[in-house]
């Protein structure tokens, strides 16, 4: 395995970086990322930890495929104890910044303490040092990002940074590296803005970082991986033209799209926010939402969106800087920041989603909460003055204005900020949260997918559908065909989907190759 | 008969252009007309018929040639794709 047995142990608190041997019993027993990162928290800090506590740590990992040629070969995780469930939080991204870490000598990067002053971890082919972050504090992820790149002369440098949703502890604050790629959910970047850390920045050109027991085997088992991606309906073609996204009309015609909070089961507007429409030609300017697709490290599937606005939607009109390309919404988020309230927009979606990036904060939890804020709106339990608009469902932009003063963390914002599950425990309405462990429920409906609802009320980190993907049997007939509102032989097939998803979240790898390789 | 079809994804270049973008065909069927009948006369790639759904409900494979279509029915139909 490609283990550069190294593990990077940060002091927040006495400033020290000091490299320590990799617990190699460990990674044999826990194999890597999410396992193994979930091995060294639970026997470093106490359960008990408040999660903003210095005694918190934070844990970015790799698994033991990360930064080599396997397909998709790019995966690391944030580990530590997250703020909006107080659970455990692994929280797992793509891009290129896992990769650069094994490059640079590192398997793991260990957080602990807090920083007095705002400090980024600078890391250089065998180098640590913590550099002081008061210019960056405050900055957006884009911001830091660049100012990073330009303070160091090098544009190769991969960044994982907060931006003002994790220094403002939104609880679900994430951590962006490479732009628009993230440790989205649970809130892990408000656990990093509470350790006063703004950003890791890492330039690795090792070649010599890790050894391959069998290269030449290794390479064999690769390129037969590959070549089953390539040929695979789903991995080969589907997900690189459509993206995630093509999956809005498929659970809308199944009555499976939550809506309006979970009041309905169908959008009306759905088909004005799928991946389809995001190909289409805009009547405004001519031009489609959708620029080309875009790859992480290593990936030969290459789902990624990357979308331009539409120069003249109302949201950006004066705002120069959202007028280029960058990440497009992903399944999850146009259904969170669109069906969840009401909203068919499909340029204003993007234009959350741009904000989600660049401030760092998780897209399904903010429109989420956004939607059960617009229920307890309706129901005249929060009200103008309040919010300081209108709030009905359906506002494109009151749901546009939401998004922007919880990147800045003011106004109604900060009340947003706090997620679902306190915002309706607030106004006496806890029901109407649509969350296990405090955490939002993603873009399934769980009456509709009676296995995706099993897997939202088991996932260890809250709901979630990462963590034991029903879809897959439920709507797509993927490894066999299930019956969505069934319940016979969902358990046993649930505990299989999360044991593979365990493996593969620890492997270094992205689990959307388990729709050729899986079950 | 009058049915609806809809195509999604890469499937919508069986649809009449300028229909294209709603992805959706009014169709006027014999009755007694299947699932599969729909698909031939459409000149869809059976094989490239991944999901199939009659008003929300899924259709097997080895179903379609058997299905057969009732007047208002919602004939809807995938390539491969998949999310998360």
């Amino acid at each position: 395995m490609a283990w550069t047995k190294n593990v990077l142990r940060v002091n927040l608190e006495a400033g020290t970086c000091i490299t320590e041997p990799l617990n190699m019993a460990w990674a044999h027993d826990y194999m890597g990322q999410r396992g193994l990162g979930t091995k060294y928290l639970v026997s470093e800090i106490d359960p008990k930890v408040d999660p903003f506590s210095p005694k918190n740590k934070l844990i970015f990992v790799t698994g033991p495929l990360t930064g080599t040629m396997a397909a998709t070969g790019g995966r690391y995780s944030v580990v530590t104890k997250g703020p909006l469930t107080g659970a455990i939080a692994c929280s797992n991204s793509g891009g290129y910044f896992g990769a650069e870490l094994k490059f640079a000598g590192w398997d793991m990067v260990i957080f602990e303490g807090a920083s007095a002053k705002p400090v980024y971890l600078l890391i250089t082919d065998g180098q640590a040092e913590l550099v002081d972050a008061t210019h960056l504090w405050g900055k957006t992820v884009w911001e830091t990002e660049g100012i990073i790149k330009k303070q160091h002369q090098d544009p190769q440098i991969r960044v994982a940074s907060i931006g003002r949703a994790g220094e403002n502890r939104v609880l679900y604050a994430g951590i962006v590296n490479d732009l628009h790629r993230a440790a989205g959910r649970s809130g892990v970047g408000a656990v990093m803005g509470s350790k006063n850390l703004k950003a890791v920045a890492v330039r690795g050109t090792r070649t010599d970082a890790y050894q391959i027991a069998d290269p030449e085997a290794f390479f064999a088992a690769t390129e037969a991986g590959k070549k089953v991606l390539a040929a695979n309906g789903v991995t080969g073609q589907g997900l690189p033209t459509y993206g995630t996204q093509v999956l809005m009309n498929v659970i809308n015609e199944l009555g499976a799209l939550p809506t309006r909070n979970h009041r309905e089961v169908q959008f009306e507007g759905a088909k004005a926010i799928s991946g389809e429409a995001m190909h289409e030609k805009r009547p405004t300017d001519g031009k489609a939402n959708l620029v080309t697709n875009g790859a992480c490290f290593g990936c030969t599937i290459a789902c990624g969106r990357i979308s331009r606005m539409d120069p003249n939607h109302f949201s950006i009109k004066d705002k120069p800087q959202y007028k280029g390309a960058s990440g497009g919404v992903e399944y999850e988020a146009a259904w969170a920041l669109g069906a969840a309230n009401g909203v068919s927009d499909l340029e204003a979606l993007t234009y959350a989603n741009f904000l989600c990036n660049e401030d760092g904060f998780d897209p399904i939890s903010f429109g989420a909460t956004v939607g059960a804020a617009m229920e307890l709106y309706e129901l005249g339990l929060l009200t103008k003055e309040e919010v300081g608009f209108e709030l009905p469902f359906g506002s494109t932009e009151a749901m546009v204005r939401l998004a922007e003063l919880t990147a800045i963390g003011e106004g109604f914002g900060k009340t947003i900020g706090l997620g679902s599950k306190r915002l309706c425990a607030k106004y006496g309405r806890p029901e109407l949260s649509m969350t296990v462990k405090g955490q939002e429920f993603p873009a399934y409906d769980g009456r509709g997918l009676q296995g995706m609802g099993l897997a939202y009320a088991t996932s260890n980190r809250g709901a979630c559908h990462l963590r034991g993907y029903m879809v897959s049997p439920e709507v797509l007939g993927i490894p066999v065909k299930m019956e969505p509102q069934a319940t016979e032989g969902k358990p046993a097939m649930l505990k299989a989907f999360q044991d593979l998803t365990a493996v593969v979240d620890s492997s270094g790898l992205c689990l959307f190759t388990t729709f050729a390789w899986g079950l | 008969m009058k049915i609806t079809l809809k195509l999604f994804a890469s499937l919508a270049v069986h649809l009449p252009a300028e229909v294209r973008s709603s992805h959706s065909l009014a169709l006027d069927m014999e009755p007694g007309a299947t699932v599969a009948d729909v698909i031939q006369r459409q000149g869809i790639p059976p094989g490239q018929c991944a999901i199939v759904l009659v008003d929300g409900v899924w259709v097997a494979k080895a179903a379609r040639a058997g299905r057969v279509l009732s007047e208002g029915e919602v004939l809807a139909i995938w390539p491969p794709v998949a999310g998360g």
